[in-house]
């Protein structure tokens, strides 16, 4: 039988590379890309990262420190990066036809079979380069943990040119020894510790520890690691998304709210998210939560709370959501609360088809149900085109002091004929 | 924790539909049946290979060579390598520049616009081609009443 080989494929610093492609003015430059909320750091360009800048530093911690060192900072542009990943993610799929497509900047190959394995992985990483513009390293090996490894070390060390074929088994030994516990995939902080204690402290002792001894002491996903740093695979490609078990909308505000119509509004484009989600993907909901609390770190006095109710059919239908809402609403809303995030959920899942009918007239059957059915679609579809175009009245005609805050958003390059890049003819 | 994404094939460009799915609904069996074909879809002209192309808008002061006018949205293929003859958008001292691209007799980069100088590149000098220009959509109408 032949070996397996994975190879795991991702982006340098995403976000960052993303912002600095359509930007020729940040080539070479410090570049900074903030989470939700403009609150942490959660991309670097190389240069920043060279001007010691921490993933997760806060960002009105560091403002005036960024300007100084004329560092650009960017909010997070997710239309622009979700589609760069659908580029990267074609041309990996046109290159090896079994992928797993495991974050918005990483994917697993299958290269089983593949003749020159390192070869394999440089032409992927030059065509990421060349035809959409975004640097990759690519790390291949015989299971998954070591390729994470190999991808780790062909970032590492820039000798390897961004790719490391790690399918042979001294080669893998020898990054092993290299290579301490806390680095390997699965292994966080709190099982570190408790490793060190069995003078497990490179990837390599722990490679030779005996699985079953793992097993007992500590779990069988540590056991599982262990098997597959020493090049047995235990985890293959997820080919199929699993079933989604609940649908979560949910947001920080920008800035805190004490308003109950204000949560209110947040409360219902949650919840039409929610169920947008839920029909493009073909599933009903039987159950309907909501949640809101007050900030945790601040110093304001905390409260939180959620209630959570059965729906009288299982439905996709965003109004018969929100038509339970102020129930909901009414029995855990506190005034005087200084609310900072709130959120709604939809679960106990179905897929359509699978609903019996209803006797009163808004089941799917029905004409009503029919017309409902068809103001959904065409909801949705409009706005596909354009989002947030049409919207129920009860969500809030103007901008919220829920939305979140993104002051410094880039141009959607990719995906609006309006915000494309600019080119003088020159 | 883990995000698995569904396969995005569909995403990069939409699919044609023909008109009528089944001409019989009409009433009766249209003679043109058999030979149904999809709608024109320009995704299929303009843009070849998805994840490589992208779409730019021309500026400037001046109609420039080629035709190109301010306003014109370039489709631009990374995908192709820039070859002589070719215009091409170049990152050039932080801007995006269309240019014509000279291989021979020395490596140049040609002005589009009367306006602009001709660029030679010094040997050891690098070149950071956005990518080739493959079409462009004129909009003819203007935009002023």
């Amino acid at each position: 039988m032949t070996t397996q080989v994975f190879a795991l494929i991702d982006v340098n610093s995403m976000y960052a590379s993303c912002e600095q492609l359509f930007n020729p003015k940040l080539r070479g430059r410090p570049v900074v890309v903030l989470s939700n909320n403009d609150g942490c750091v959660i991309a670097r360009s190389a240069e920043a990262k060279a001007l010691g800048i921490k993933m997760g530093a806060p960002y009105f911690k560091m403002r005036h420190t960024l300007e100084e060192q004329g560092v650009s900072v960017f909010s997070s542009n997710y239309t622009l990066y979700g589609d760069m990943s659908a580029r990267v993610m074609a041309i990996i799929e046109s290159e090896v036809p079994r992928t797993e497509i495991y974050s918005i900047d990483e994917a697993f190959a299958d290269l089983t079979g593949v003749q020159d394995i390192a070869g394999t992985c440089r032409r992927i990483q030059s065509r990421i380069l060349n035809e959409v513009g975004l640097p990759v390293c690519v790390g291949a090996s015989t299971t998954k943990t070591l390729a994470k490894l190999a991808n780790r070390a062909a970032k590492k060390y820039r000798a390897t040119g961004g790719v490391v074929d790690l399918t042979e088994p001294a080669r893998q030994k020898r990054l092993l020894a290299l290579t301490n516990v806390a680095d390997v995939w699965g292994v966080g902080p709190r099982l570190v510790r408790r490793l060190r204690t069995l003078n497990i402290h490179t990837a390599l002792d722990l490679a030779s520890s005996d699985p079953k001894t793992l097993h007992e002491i500590f779990s069988v996903v540590l056991a599982r690691t262990a098997r597959e740093l020493n090049g047995v695979s235990c985890i293959d490609l997820e080919s199929e998304a699993p079933v989604q078990q609940q649908i979560v909308c949910s947001r920080s505000f920008g800035d805190r709210i004490e308003d109950k119509e204000l949560v209110r509004q947040a409360l219902v484009r949650f919840t039409a998210n929610a169920a947008q989600r839920l029909r493009s993907q073909g599933l009903l909901a039987g159950q309907y939560t909501i949640f809101m609390r007050t900030s945790p770190f601040s110093g304001d006095p905390y409260y939180a709370n959620s209630l959570s109710e059965r729906l009288a059919w299982p439905t996709d239908d965003t109004g018969a959501m929100t038509e339970r809402l102020d129930t909901l609403l009414g029995a855990i809303w506190r005034d005087g609360f200084r609310y900072s995030k709130a959120g709604v959920m939809l679960s106990d899942l179905y897929p359509q088809g699978s609903q019996q009918a209803d006797l009163f007239d808004r089941s799917r059957g029905s004409k009503a149900g029919q017309g409902r059915e068809q103001l959904l679609a065409l909801m949705d579809s409009l706005n596909r085109q354009s989002r947030g175009q049409l919207k129920f009245a009860s969500e809030g005609l103007t901008t919220a002091k829920s939305d979140m805050r993104q002051e410094r958003l880039s141009p959607r390059y990719t995906t609006r004929f309006d915000e494309v890049p600019v080119a003088r003819l020159a | 924790m883990k995000a698995v994404i569904q396969p995005l094939v569909p995403v990069l460009t939409k699919d044609a539909v023909p008109y009528f799915t089944d001409p019989v609904h009409a009433g009766f069996p249209s003679p043109a049946r058999d030979h149904m074909d999809s709608q024109l879809d320009f995704n299929e002209l303009l843009i070849k290979r998805p994840a490589s192309t992208y779409v730019l808008r021309a500026e400037g002061h001046s109609m420039g060579a080629a035709g190109i006018a301010p306003g014109d949205y370039l489709v631009v293929d990374r995908a192709i390598e820039a070859a002589h003859g070719h215009i091409i958008v170049a990152a050039v001292d932080g801007d995006f520049l269309v240019k014509r691209l000279q291989t021979h007799p020395t490596l140049k980069l040609i002005a589009m616009s009367p306006d602009y100088p001709d660029i030679e590149l010094r040997s050891g000098q690098e070149l950071e081609v956005f990518g080739v220009v493959t079409y462009v959509v004129k909009p003819m109408l203007s935009k002023m009443p």
